[in-house]
């Protein structure tokens, strides 16, 4: 598989990312290199193996559904950069017209 | 230099007045000022040190206080601390303040350990060779010519040149015990688990372990003790039983059964680490300690099945940075859309931007089975090699990395080169086992040469052990 720039450009898009026709060039060399060595697992005939998403197994964790204290408002809004005393702010979502 | 070897002796020389522990933190300050080209620290806290300092003194003086009482040490810069900076060494986090403690930060504290500051890393703990920081690369105190090794390149630099007494750092895939190996220090990787991540940055979720760096395994085995355990706030956390690691080193230890994987000796390994851990083996037999040959015949694929898997996850982890709650914004906003790719476009840097982009791209429609799913296969192949080593033998002996320290600036224009670098220590996270990394000898040219001992998950206390026995070989 080798990917070209469209397909760089299209995974910039989800990734929300920009770059520059320079940098789209150079990403595209390095992901076509990346991608090419870990080819190499391809070697191996993994048709009866379980994939392992997590290395120390464990089952579902539960706790009480028991409410308690969570982050003050104005303690969670502090690092934005831009809110009021209740929101966060954006831009505008819903187009005007 | 200092009077103390390692914390037991340090607590001592406080309690009997030969050393005062504000002197003791002086001295670090004055230190990290001193080093400041090293660039190991991103923050110090001056004022918070001493004060701590004047209060732990009295506490060690009346004996009550805590484990760490007077340990001065340096937390990397991924892991928050109330109303500190927490800015991964990105600038997109360069106004950050952290709401609230990490709870290794807050099980320090408990303990009456003194924060010195933030050390310096690769970007949201991406990278090798500590060059990937928004505060600029950190030296190598032992060849300021070369990298100290990565991610957490600030923190080993910092024990290593003398700053502190120890340091927090994290390791997805060797970022504590290559950088350890570099400056020539102690570091330990625990078992996936084994400590609450809780306050950590996450990078890759699956992968992640926060563990210290020392000059002495004894330091090692305290704060490790000290920092692991269940904790409600990470629910992925162990249940499992923390034993009290500092009494592992008094355990009996000659029968311990080491094994040498053949795959870690192949081509690719520098010569002069490959004689020195051959002659260390030879050592070991000398002494009659159990030492056998194993296999872990998926080895060559580690780096493949890692690099899919931690960017995969990372690139889901790093969605959040959309400067909505946290983060620098743009000026360009606008629409949401562009608010987005602009501030995440300006504030990210090239690798962190590389492993977005090609954790997108493992993840996205039509290649998730080719890539993802089969890394996670691979994955499980690469456990049941351990699994099945472990069978027999009690930790497994390799080169830490397969080079000495690098020159700043050799690899940086590589990345597949750069992630090879990581051949030795990437598969301890694959499998979630533990590793350290062990400041075992030198090179002709002076260069510190890190051994790495690996066990089955929640062993620690086998590392140790034979940590014990490797050093005695070196004295």
């Amino acid at each position: 598989m080798s990917v070209t720039i469209n397909d760089v450009k299209h995974i910039s898009e989800l990734a929300k990312l920009k770059f520059s026709d320079v940098e789209l060039n150079e990403f595209t060399n390095q992901l076509n290199e990346i991608l090419g060595y870990v080819e190499k697992l391809n070697e191996l005939d993994t048709s009866n193996v379980e994939p392992l998403s997590y290395p120390v197994e464990m089952t579902n964790v539960f706790r009480e559904d028991e409410a308690t204290p969570s982050t003050p408002r104005e303690i969670a809004l502090l690092n934005s950069e831009d809110a009021d005393e209740k929101y966060f702010r954006v831009p505008k979502v819903i187009n005007q017209d | 230099m200092l009077p103390y070897k390692n914390h037991f002796e340090k607590l001592e020389l406080i309690k009997s007045k030969k050393i005062d522990l504000v002197e003791n933190v002086k001295y670090f300050l004055n230190r990290i000022e001193k080093e400041k080209r090293l660039n190991a620290f991103n923050f110090v806290f001056e004022e918070e040190a001493l004060q701590s300092a004047e209060i732990i003194s009295d506490k060690i003086i009346s004996g009550n206080h805590g484990a760490l009482a007077g340990l001065v040490i340096g937390i990397k810069d991924v892991l928050s601390i109330k109303d500190k900076p927490l800015t991964c060494s990105s600038k997109i986090l360069r106004d950050f303040k952290s709401i609230y403690n990490a709870t290794v930060v807050q099980k320090l504290i408990a303990e009456d350990a003194i924060i010195i500051g933030k050390t310096n890393c690769d970007e949201f703990a991406m990278g090798s060779s500590n060059e990937n920081s928004a505060f600029g690369n950190v030296l190598n105190p032992v060849d300021e010519t070369k990298v100290p090794g990565g991610s957490s390149g600030g923190s080993a630099a910092a024990v290593a040149a003398f700053l502190c007494d120890a340091a927090l750092g994290t390791d997805t895939g060797g970022s504590i015990r290559q950088p350890a190996a570099f400056c020539g220090i102690y570091g330990l990787k625990p078992t996936y688990s084994r400590v609450s991540r809780f306050g950590l940055t996450a990078f890759a979720s699956s992968f992640d372990s926060i563990g210290p760096f020392a000059r002495s395994i004894e330091d090692i085995s305290i704060i490790l003790k000290s920092i692991s355990g269940y904790d409600k706030k990470d629910s992925t956390s162990s249940q499992i039983e923390v034993p009290d690691f500092t009494k592992s080193l008094n355990l009996k230890s000659e029968n311990i059964r080491i094994g040498i994987p053949k795959e870690y000796f192949s081509e690719g390994l520098n010569e002069e680490i490959k004689k020195s851990i051959l002659e260390l083996i030879q050592n070991l037999k000398n002494k009659n300690i159990s030492i056998t040959e194993v296999s872990l015949p998926h080895t060559e694929y580690t780096i493949a099945a890692y690099y899919i898997l931690t960017t995969a996850e990372a690139s889901s982890n790093l969605a959040r940075y959309d400067s909505v709650r946290f983060g620098k914004r743009s000026s360009k906003i606008d629409s949401l859309n562009e608010m987005y790719k602009n501030s995440r476009s300006e504030g990210l840097g090239a690798e962190v931007k590389r492993r977005i982009m090609l954790g997108t791209y493992v993840l996205s429609a039509g290649y998730y089975d080719a890539y993802y799913l089969k890394a996670q296969k691979v994955r499980r192949l690469i456990k049941e090699d351990f699994d099945n080593a472990f069978s027999s033998v009690d930790v497994i002996l390799t080169p830490t990395s397969p080079s000495l320290p690098f020159n700043i600036g050799e690899k940086s224009d590589d990345p597949l080169e750069m992630y090879l670098s990581d051949i030795f220590t990437t598969s301890a996270n694959l499998a979630g086992i533990p590793g350290i990394s062990i400041p075992y000898a030198k090179a002709k040219n002076g260069l510190p040469i890190g051994v790495q001992l690996l066990a089955k998950q929640f062993d620690e206390e086998n590392l140790i052990k034979a940590t014990k026995i490797i050093m005695e070989l070196a004295e």
